[in-house]
C-alpha cells in the first residue's frame, strides 16, 4: 500500500531507534506526551516503547474523542433514543461508552431504542431523507477532524430543508485540552509533545506556537505511521538537548502551517465556541468545545429537545481522569484487566482502541516493565 | 475512529463525491472539504471525507531522509565493527 508500508519499515525503525539511543543524554529523563489517540494506538500496536531507551517515556494524552466524553453527554443520547424515540446515529466507537445506570447506547438498543452506527455524517443525513416522519439525531463527537464533516452535514440538511435532522454537538478543541494539561500537575512533568497528525491537517501547525513560546514545551507534529512517530521522538530529543522549544512538523506530506482553510471556514460558519464544556478527566474547561450557531439552531438537538446538561461522576474505581491528564498509567488502575476489559469496559479509556487502557490491554499488557513506574504528580 | 489513511482517488463523482481505492478496497467518500483533487491524487480519508491532499513530493522527501539515516546507521555500525 503506497504511502503506508514505506512508513512501517522495520529496518528503518531500528535505525531511528539507534539514532535515538545515541542522542539521549543518559542522565536526562524525557517525558513526551503523545496527545492523539491515533498515536497511542500506533505506539502500542508496533511496540514502539520497546524500541526506546528506558529514560524516554511516552505518556498517553487525552486525544481519544471517546475517552474524553463525559457520562452526562452520553446520557443525552440515550435519553433521546429511549424517551424521545428518535433514530440515534453515531460513530461505532460511541456505542459501548459506559453511561449512567449501567447503560450504554448498545444496551439502550437492546431495550428497543433505535440506535444506528454510521461511518459518515452523510449516512445519517441519508437516513433522515429516507425517513421523513422520523426524527434522526446525529450524536457528533471528536476533535477538529470530525467537526468539518458535521458542518457539511448540517449545511446540507439546511440546503435540503430537512425538518427531521439534528445534531448533538460534542466537538472539542485540541489546543484547549493541551492548555488544560500544561496548567495541571501532569503538565509540569512533561518535556514535549508529539503533536496530532490528522487534527493538524485541519488546524495546521500554527495553533501550537503558544505551547512552545509560553510554556517552553517543544511540539513535533507526527504522522500516524511508526516511522513518523520515531522520527518525531528523535526531533523532540534534539530540541530538548539543545534547550530549544519550537513547533516542528514531521508530517509535511499532509500538514501545512495554516491547515485546511476550506474546512476551517465551514466550521466557523456553522459552529461557535461554548463558554465551557466538561471533559472526562480534565473537568470543565472554558472555551474548549463548539456548539451550533444561532443561524443553524433548528439543527441543534440540544435546543430542539430541550436537553439540559447534568454532570455525572465517573465510576469510583476508574482512573481514566488521571490517565488522561498524564498522571497515571493504565496498570495503576486497580481494576485494569480484571473488572475492566474491552469486552466489559468500566471507563471510557477501555472502549476505543485509541484509548490508553484498551491499547495497553490489547497490545502492551504483557510487555510492560513494572519496575519503571511513572513518577506521581502532586 | 481517529485512524485515517491515505488512499488514491480513482474516480470523481457528482455532488463532490469520489471513489477511492485502498489496497483494492473501494469506497465512496466526500471531497467537500478539499480543493483541486484529481484522479490519481492521494488523500487522507477520515470518517468518509478527504481531509487533506497528500503532498507526494513531501512524502518522497521524508522517505529519502529516512533512507539516508538508515544508510548512515549501517555505515556507523560497520565502522564500529571495524574499530572493535
Ligand atoms: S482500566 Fe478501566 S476503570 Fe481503570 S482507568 Fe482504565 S478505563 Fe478506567
Amino acid at each position: 500500500m503506497k504511502y503506508i508500508t514505506e512508513f512501517r519499515d522495520g529496518e528503518l525503525a531500528r535505525s531511528l531507534a539507534a539514532a535515538i539511543a545515541r542522542e539521549v543524554e543518559p542522565t536526562h529523563e524525557y517525558r513526551l506526551m503523545e496527545f492523539c489517540g491515533g498515536h497511542t494506538h500506533a505506539i502500542s500496536r508496533y511496540g514502539l516503547s520497546d524500541l526506546l531507551p528506558a529514560n524516554v517515556r511516552l505518556i498517553h494524552g487525552p486525544g481519544c474523542p471517546v475517552c474524553v466524553l463525559p457520562i452526562g453527554r452520553v446520557d443525552h443520547a440515550i435519553k433521546l433514543a429511549l424517551q424521545h424515540e428518535v433514530t440515534l446515529c453515531t460513530y461505532g466507537d460511541c456505542l459501548r461508552v459506559p453511561a449512567s445506570e449501567g447503560l450504554s447506547l448498545l444496551k439502550a438498543r437492546a431495550r428497543g431504542a433505535d440506535v444506528r452506527m454510521v461511518y459518515s455524517t452523510l449516512d445519517a443525513l441519508k437516513l433522515a431523507q429516507a425517513n421523513p416522519n422520523q426524527q434522526v439525531v446525529f450524536f457528533a463527537i471528536g476533535f477538529e477532524t470530525t467537526t468539518p464533516p458535521s458542518a457539511v452535514a448540517i449545511k446540507q440538511a439546511q440546503a435540503l430543508g430537512l425538518k427531521n435532522f439534528s445534531v448533538i454537538c460534542n466537538h472539542v478543541l485540541t489546543p484547549a485540552a493541551m492548555h488544560a494539561i500544561l496548567a495541571g500537575d501532569g503538565g509540569k512533568l512533561l518535556h514535549g509533545f508529539v503533536g496530532p497528525a490528522h487534527v493538524s491537517t485541519v488546524i495546521g501547525s500554527a495553533p501550537y506556537e503558544p505551547f512552545a513560546r509560553d510554556y517552553g514545551k517543544p511540539v513535533v507534529i507526527a504522522g500516524f505511521e511508526p516511522l513518523d512517530v520515531m522520527q518525531a521522538i528523535l526531533m523532540l530529543i534534539r530540541q530538548i538537548n539543545a534547550g530549544r522549544a519550537e513547533v516542528e512538523n514531521e508530517f509535511t506530506r499532509a500538514v501545512t502551517a495554516e491547515g485546511n482553510r476550506k474546512a476551517q471556514a465551514l466550521v466557523a460558519d456553522v459552529f461557535e465556541l461554548r463558554d465551557a464544556f466538561e471533559w472526562r478527566g480534565l473537568g470543565v474547561i472554558p472555551h474548549s468545545a463548539l456548539k451550533l450557531r444561532e443561524a443553524y439552531a433548528e439543527f441543534d438537538a440540544e435546543r430542539r429537545f430541550g436537553l439540559e446538561y447534568r454532570s455525572v461522576p465517573d465510576h469510583q474505581a476508574c482512573e481514566c481522569g488521571a490517565i488522561l491528564r498524564g498522571e497515571k498509567r493504565p496498570q495503576q488502575c486497580r481494576i485494569f484487566g480484571t473488572a475492566c476489559t474491552p469486552d466489559n469496559p468500566v471507563g471510557a479509556c477501555m472502549v476505543s482502541s485509541e484509548g490508553a487502557c484498551a491499547a495497553h490491554y490489547t497490545y502492551g499488557r504483557f510487555r510492560e516493565h513494572s519496575d519503571s513506574p511513572l513518577p506521581q504528580a502532586g | 475512529m481517529c485512524l485515517a489513511i491515505p488512499a488514491q482517488v480513482i474516480e470523481l463523482r457528482p455532488a463532490d463525491m469520489a471513489l477511492i481505492d485502498l489496497a483494492g478496497l473501494r469506497k465512496e467518500i466526500s471531497l467537500a472539504l478539499v480543493e483541486n483533487v484529481d484522479v490519481g491524487d492521494y488523500v487522507i480519508v477520515h470518517v468518509g471525507y478527504a481531509l487533506q491532499k497528500l503532498d507526494e513530493e513531501e512524502a518522497q522527501r521524508t522517505l529519502a531522509a529516512f533512507a539516508e539515516l538508515g544508510e548512515l546507521e549501517a555505515a556507523r555500525e560497520e565502522l564500529a565493527g571495524g574499530v572493535a
